[in-house]
């Protein structure tokens, strides 16, 4: 089965789509690249899409990020070409996601080095002699 | 390999880090995937197949707007599928397909009722909560058979 996936590049990547569509045309897989703003989009086969995904996330494991996607590049029914413009529907999550991808990136390299993670400090309620006390101030 | 249904289904973090962790993330797109290479005369998915609805019937009455079980359609049998979940709390990144306030309440209220193991998140706004957004995920991944 036809396989179809974006390969989204975090902003804080010095991977360039470019770099990625050459990666793919050099390994030699049957598979369609369409290079976008954001990344690129690869179509092909099943298996030869698994191969390089992990061809390509090998490039800058923490910066790259993969997606499946479920029409093919250049579909009528989704292509802005055959809508007459405007955002095509699912880029909106992407570029809500693509925002927080440099703060992924930055979990992902420190998840590598085994960094040690900060506990949060829980927020407890204040006590009934706090409030008093508060009362007291903003009263008194 | 267990499948992990990632909500919001269409999320790209999500799905990355599930597939990262050697897991099958369940997501929208494959679902529609499965529409689009189908052929036939009622060229789906922009159109609803007399068996779309007995599928969201499945999941909400018949009195539930049909955009919920239009939905339910393609999330029903994600649910019915999935062996964990890591569902994102807030509604701010529930957007396109997934931006009906009903459905999302129903797939994290089928989710729990499924009694798999859930992870609930919020998602980080700054680098300490993305280290420990990162870590919970990739401790509840390796902790599934």
């Amino acid at each position: 089965m036809r396989v179809t996936k974006y390969v989204v590049t975090s902003q804080d990547s010095d991977v360039l789509p470019s770099d990625i569509a050459m990666k793919i045309y050099e390994s030699g897989h049957e598979i369609n690249i369409k290079e976008t703003c954001f990344g690129v989009i690869i179509d092909g086969e099943e298996d030869d899409i698994k191969e390089t995904v992990n061809e390509i996330r090998a490039i800058d494991p923490n910066n790259i990020f993969i997606k499946d996607r479920g029409f093919p590049p250049g579909d009528s029914r989704r292509c802005r070409g055959y809508r007459g413009g405007g955002a095509r529907p699912g880029f909106y999550m992407i570029e809500y996601e693509s925002k927080i991808l440099p703060l992924i990136s930055q979990g992902l390299a420190s998840d590598e080095l085994d960094e040690e993670i900060s506990v949060p400090e829980e927020k407890k309620r204040p006590s009934v002699e706090r409030i008093e006390e508060l009362i007291k101030e903003e009263f008194s | 390999m267990v499948k992990v249904m990632v909500y919001p289904p269409t999320s790209m973090i999500l799905a990355d880090l599930v597939e990262r962790m050697g897991h099958e993330a369940l997501v929208v797109s494959k679902e529609v995937r499965k529409k689009v290479n189908t052929i036939g005369l009622d060229s789906p998915p922009l159109n609803m197949t007399p068996e779309d609805p007995k599928k969201g019937l499945k999941y909400a009455a018949v009195d539930v707007p049909s955009g919920v079980r239009g939905r339910m359609a393609l999330f029903g049998p994600m649910i019915e599928e999935a062996n964990a979940a890591i569902v994102i709390k807030g509604n701010s990144c529930t957007l396109g397909c997934t931006g009906c306030a009903r459905t999302n309440e129903l797939t994290r209220f089928l989710l729990r009722t499924k009694r798999i193991p859930i992870l609930e998140l919020d998602y980080p706004t700054d680098d300490a909560e993305a280290k420990r957004f990162v870590h919970k995920i990739r401790q509840f991944l390796e902790g599934l058979k």
